[in-house]
């Protein structure tokens, strides 16, 4: 699975750059997350404008990853959920938890 | 005119093949005689049930060996849609998966796959025998 980070004003943006996030790479997510946080991100944007397909393992993760940042006191945001990533997200309630923006800027904005 | 498909896949027990899978449900479903919208969302629809159904299999169901075989059974008739998904593992309880918690208070990494499908198809059934086990599920789409 590949992704690109960056930093901008303390928090880290990463960018998805896979059309699925499934059972199949879904452990690749949960690994540069652990990287992430074991490397002092505590803020984190996922933004997965590019991901267009997800399922319950893809969600998992995201899950993980919240709760990771959660227990540094940090936070895990989204931005640019595709419409079957949205669904996803709605239909296991999902949307509820997680700050979900349209853009990587609105995203970053928030913690202004 | 008939709209009857049915279609048979036997594949490695292995996640490698799920975009595969993903895809052939997909064109199965832009054959089926429905209106246009209804036809993208039971597309979307398809590919996150054989998805959540071959992990299961795969994963859940304890057939991780790849040497191992999935069969998969995609069928439409008389206005139904059937997807029967085979496995040969130690195969689970379904009735003993509780439903995912939906608030950030005790929320948990896994166990939405099978809330998914029961949301998305009308009936999910999974039939134990000593042959092997059957993820059986139906939806009607007239």
């Amino acid at each position: 699975m590949e992704f690109k980070t960056e930093q901008t004003e303390g928090v880290t943006v990463m960018y998805v750059r896979e059309d699925r996030i499934d059972a199949n790479n879904s452990e690749e997510l949960k690994t540069e997350f652990h990287r992430l946080f074991a490397n002092s991100t505590k803020d984190l944007v996922v933004d997965l404008k590019e991901v267009l397909f997800i399922d319950s393992s893809g969600l998992g993760v995201l899950v993980s990853g919240y709760k990771n940042a959660s227990t540094l006191h940090g936070t895990l945001k989204l931005s640019s959920l595709q419409s079957q990533v949205k669904s996803m997200f709605e239909l296991t309630r999902l949307h509820r938890v997680f700050d979900i923006f349209t853009t990587v800027d609105d995203a970053l904005h928030s913690y202004k | 005119m008939k709209n009857n498909i049915n279609i048979d896949i036997t594949i490695p027990s292995h996640t490698r093949y799920l975009r595969m899978i993903t895809t052939i449900g997909e064109k199965v479903a832009q054959e089926i005689n429905c209106p246009e919208e209804v036809r993208e969302t039971l597309s979307s629809q398809l590919a996150v049930v054989l998805t959540e159904g071959l992990v299961n299999a795969i994963k859940h169901a304890d057939c991780t060996d790849p040497n191992k075989e999935v069969h998969v059974q995609i069928k439409v008739s008389n206005g139904d849609l059937f997807v029967r998904i085979y496995d040969s593992g130690a195969g689970f309880d379904l009735e003993a998966i509780p439903e995912p918690c939906f608030t950030s208070c005790g929320m948990e990494d896994k166990g939405r796959g099978i809330f998914i499908l029961r949301s998305l198809m009308d009936t999910v059934k999974y039939v134990r025998s000593d042959s092997g086990n059957v993820l059986e599920m139906r939806k009607n789409i007239r």
